[in-house]
């Protein structure tokens, strides 16, 4: 049967390849659109200010603000699919995308807005005065088309915050300005997850913005996020073997009555409502999908669920050496001891050498550089941290923090390989001077 | 429709198990697993993660272990073996941004600056946004296509120390430039320690367990040396870890030692005064050995050269290390100069107000039990307190024997104990008027410098009083 060459019957190798190929393309894209939940007034917003400026020429200026994974690029790059499907608006639009994180100063800035406008030639070897100037000039190249009326461009600004910390926010000036002078359409767009982003802005920047803030908050229900999960895993009607497509699908919905996949999903969500929380969750199971285990199985989601809630510092503790381990318990000791005040390593050597003389008999004694060798270890691994401010001293006395905490000991306690008794008893006695 | 499925895993049982190979041969694959033991597990998830070279690959993994868990050896054993498009740069290395970006866009583009080419780069990038843009034009120009290209960065944690922009910009890179990119970071410290600054996007967290001892074990028998059977070599290494374990659980480490004592194992085997066999006299003969190499080798005291030349010497007689374990304990001072170091030493340790006790001969009674509610620490594990001059000149003229001028002389010792690093300066240099010090050796230093000028120090020190 599946030997048969036919466009719809494929081997089950192949359709696993072909579903790896839609999955993982779905999962590690994070603004490849999916179903938006919820944002409807949002987006009717967006797409109105986007086609006022295209249609009429209208300037605007937006900062739209949502939590990290929210939905802001994805909003903003399927309604810009979606303006683009107009006969007129095609080869007319112009966009600049700029992201905070690439452009850190605004002279970056300018020049990559040169480069998306392709003004390089026009520019040449130009030598301007002021930022106004160069970014008038570049708007200004674009005004002679054969249209009376200049085409107009799109500047969508991600990581908005971050252009409020270049010197004097002289982009940021000049793009408002603009967008408040009848010149070039244009419509800025910020995006940023930061709230309190009108506040980062310069007041004579702040007087020239248009105040319009668009707040996306991802307020998904559980149902709603099971849905997406949902989403996220069925296959397209698309896809080619329609009978595998049916199969996998039911699988998915099944997946749906299971309870142990339903607490999966529940502590996910209880813990980060993100999609891209849960897409990570999803990675694996649909990356470890081979011939032998073509569908999904709710155990494979609780081990990949175990693997991202895993306590990676407890897992580093279960690596270090036993000598170590001592120094980490005697630090915690004292801790608790001076009410959390930082500690030094004279400190812990005096503890530790007090726990060796009480049971000598089976936890060797080390020398003094041999336990600073490890204190060091311990330094480098960031399990403690030097609580001066920069302030050099010598090392045996620098002060410093355990960022251990006691739950995580004693987890990698119960865990750690031949770990003697003493050491184990140690830990949980009570300190006592 | 179960059956529809069953059939269709029987007709296509050998294509099977190519799909699990993610369209590579089970050469390659058997390959990566046999040059690295004991990661079977973390090898199969990442072949997972990668998939086939075609598919969309996750934007950044992040990869975090202890020292010498095979993290680095496992990622390049991988991309190297299955021959992908990769970049591998060690962050220490390339300490600055445009280092990196040049190192990586050189990997990429296969440029390998040498004097043919004038030592050139692929091209001088010296900000994200440019690094993007020509990484973009680069993936064209390669034709990479749909196929991912890997970026290593090792040591990933120094990152962090560069612009706030770099570490969230290189977690993102697939998004900024909407190629199928995916970085792997890999490093010793936890991903909590790395979410600094805005941007951050989250990565895969693959963990890399510790070995445990019997990996460590048969890792290890692999650098058996072909004269001796790998079960003579490993017990040696038992023995070997009975000593070092407890210390330190870093692999490299305890291969390094492993080789380097070897040679002092099997000597009574080659004297031909013990047998293979004869277990508890080779162990009697390597112990001491081996603890001494704890308090020297394994601390960096000597070199391993050094330690291998002292090992052959001990071979023919009498040999000794060189003399650097007793050289913490013992400095030659000129005879003020220990009084006034020892004076250093009272002043840092004591607190000023007992002074009167200690140094005045009509001095009144400290109640040192009710003193001693309100300090818990001693000061000898609180460290060193500074001190002006006029103190420690004080101290010294009332602890040395005999009358002394205050002369440029003595001054000038004080400025040669600083340079000695045995006192420091601690107020800055400008401050001419009121310099303070602090006394930086250790209780037996000062100790045995006080024995040899006949002087009690401990009864001078308020913690032991």
């Amino acid at each position: 049967m599946s030997r048969r060459k036919s466009t719809l019957k494929l081997t089950t190798g192949e359709c696993i390849d072909e579903v790896q190929r839609l999955l993982r393309e779905k999962l590690s894209h994070d603004s490849v659109t999916t179903q938006v939940f919820g944002l409807e007034t949002q987006r009717r917003h967006l797409l109105d200010i986007i086609k006022r400026c295209v249609n009429m020429g209208e300037s605007n200026s937006a900062i739209i603000i949502g939590p990290r994974g929210s939905g802001k690029s994805m909003i903003l790059k399927s309604i810009l699919e979606e303006v683009k499907l107009e006969d007129n608006v095609q080869d007319n639009l112009l966009e600049v995308h700029l992201n905070g994180l690439l452009q850190t100063d605004d002279k970056v800035a300018l020049k990559e807005i040169t480069r998306q406008l392709q003004l390089e030639n026009t520019v040449g070897d130009k030598v301007f005065g002021s930022f106004a100037e160069t970014l008038s000039f570049l708007l200004e190249a674009l005004k002679s088309g054969d249209k009376k009326t200049s085409r107009p461009v799109l500047f969508i600004l991600d990581e908005f915050d971050l252009f409020a910390h270049h010197k004097n926010q002289t982009l940021l000036y000049n793009l408002f300005d603009i967008s408040q002078s009848a010149q070039t359409p244009i419509a800025v767009f910020g995006l940023t997850c930061r709230l309190d982003v009108i506040e980062l802005l310069e007041k004579r920047v702040k007087s020239r913005f248009s105040h319009r803030q668009i707040h996306i908050f991802s307020s998904l229900s559980f149902d709603e996020y099971i849905d997406a999960f949902l989403d996220i895993l069925s296959l397209p009607k698309t896809f080619p073997d329609k009978n595998f497509t049916k199969e996998w699908n039911s699988h998915i919905q099944s997946l749906n009555d299971d309870n142990i996949t339903i607490d999966v999903l529940r502590r996910i969500y209880q813990n980060n409502k993100s999609i891209g929380a849960l897409k990570r969750l999803l990675l694996l199971p649909v990356c470890r999908l081979s011939e032998d285990h073509p569908f999904i199985r709710s155990t494979d989601l609780l081990e990949s669920c175990q693997y991202l809630t895993m306590d990676s510092k407890a897992a580093m503790l279960h690596g270090v050496s036993v000598l170590e381990l001592c120094l980490i318990i005697a630090m915690k000791h004292l801790t608790t001891l001076y009410d959390g005040d930082p500690v030094n390593f004279q400190m812990v050597y005096n503890e530790y050498q007090k726990f060796i003389q009480r049971r000598g008999h089976s936890v060797q004694c080390y020398e003094k550089a041999v336990v600073l060798k490890a204190f060091e270890h311990l330094l480098a691994l960031e399990m403690i941290k030097p609580a001066d401010g920069g302030q050099r001293s010598q090392k045996e006395y620098r002060p410093m923090m355990l960022l251990v905490d006691a739950m995580q000991i004693d987890d990698a306690l119960q865990k750690y390989p031949n770990c003697p008794t003493e050491v184990k008893q140690w830990n949980m006695t009570e300190f006592h001077a | 429709m179960m059956s529809y499925l069953r059939l269709c895993i029987m007709a296509s049982g050998k294509i099977g198990k190519d799909s699990s190979c993610y369209g590579y041969s089970k050469e390659r694959i058997d390959e990566i697993h046999n040059t690295l033991p004991c990661r079977e597990s973390q090898i199969s998830t990442l072949l997972a993660l990668f998939g086939k070279p075609s598919h969309a690959a996750y934007s950044s993994i992040f990869i975090y272990g202890h020292t010498a868990s095979g993290k680095s050896a496992v990622i390049t054993t991988i991309l190297q073996t299955l021959q992908l498009p990769h970049a591998i740069v060690n962050c220490v290395e390339c300490y600055t941004q445009r280092l990196l970006y040049e190192h990586i866009l050189n990997q990429v583009g296969d440029v390998i600056p040498s004097p043919d080419n004038n030592y050139s780069c692929y091209a001088r990038c010296d900000n994200m946004n440019d690094f993007v843009r020509l990484l973009k034009n680069l993936i064209e120009e390669k034709e990479l296509g749909s196929r991912t290209l890997f970026i290593v960065l090792d040591k990933a944690e120094r990152l962090r120390d560069m612009d706030a922009n770099i570490l969230p910009a290189l977690l993102r890179l697939q998004e900024l430039s909407n190629c199928n990119i995916c970085v792997i970071l890999i490093s010793e410290i936890v991903l909590e320690k790395f979410r600094t600054g805005t941007g951050f996007h989250e990565p895969f967290v693959l963990h890399f367990p510790d070995y445990s001892k019997d990996e460590m074990l048969e890792i290890i028998s692999h650098d058996c040396p072909s004269d001796y059977s790998p079960s003579f070599y490993i017990s040696y290494v038992n023995l070997l870890m009975s000593i070092f374990y407890m210390v330190c659980r870093d692999l490299n480490e305890l291969r390094h030692l492993a080789q380097l004592n070897f040679p002092k194992y099997i000597e009574p085997i080659l004297k031909g005064e013990a047998t293979v066999e004869n277990a508890p006299k080779l162990w009697r003969n390597i112990q001491p050995h081996l603890q001494k190499a704890l308090q020297t080798i394994y601390l960096r005291e000597v070199s391993s050269a050094q330690w291998e030349k002292y090992q052959l010497e001990n071979v023919e007689g009498a040999g000794s290390l060189p003399n650097l374990l007793s050289l913490r304990s013992s400095v030659e001072l000129p005879y003020y100069s220990k009084y006034l170091l020892i004076a250093a030493y009272l002043a840092s340790y004591n607190p000023t107000r007992t002074d009167k006790r200690f140094f005045s001969k009509h001095h009144g009674k400290i109640n040192k039990h009710k003193l001693k509610k309100t300090e818990k620490i001693s000061f000898q594990l609180l460290g060193p307190k500074p001190f002006p001059l006029e103190r420690l000149m004080a101290i010294f003229y009332s602890i040395v024997e005999g009358k002394v001028a205050p002369t440029a002389n003595i001054f000038s010792q004080i400025s040669s104990l600083v340079s000695l690093h045995l006192v420091s300066h601690v107020s800055s240099d400008d401050q001419l008027d009121s310099a303070k010090y602090k006394c930086t050796v250790s209780l037996d230093f000062i100790r045995s410098i006080a024995r040899t000028v006949n002087f009690d120090v401990v009864r001078y020190l308020y913690d032991f009083v």
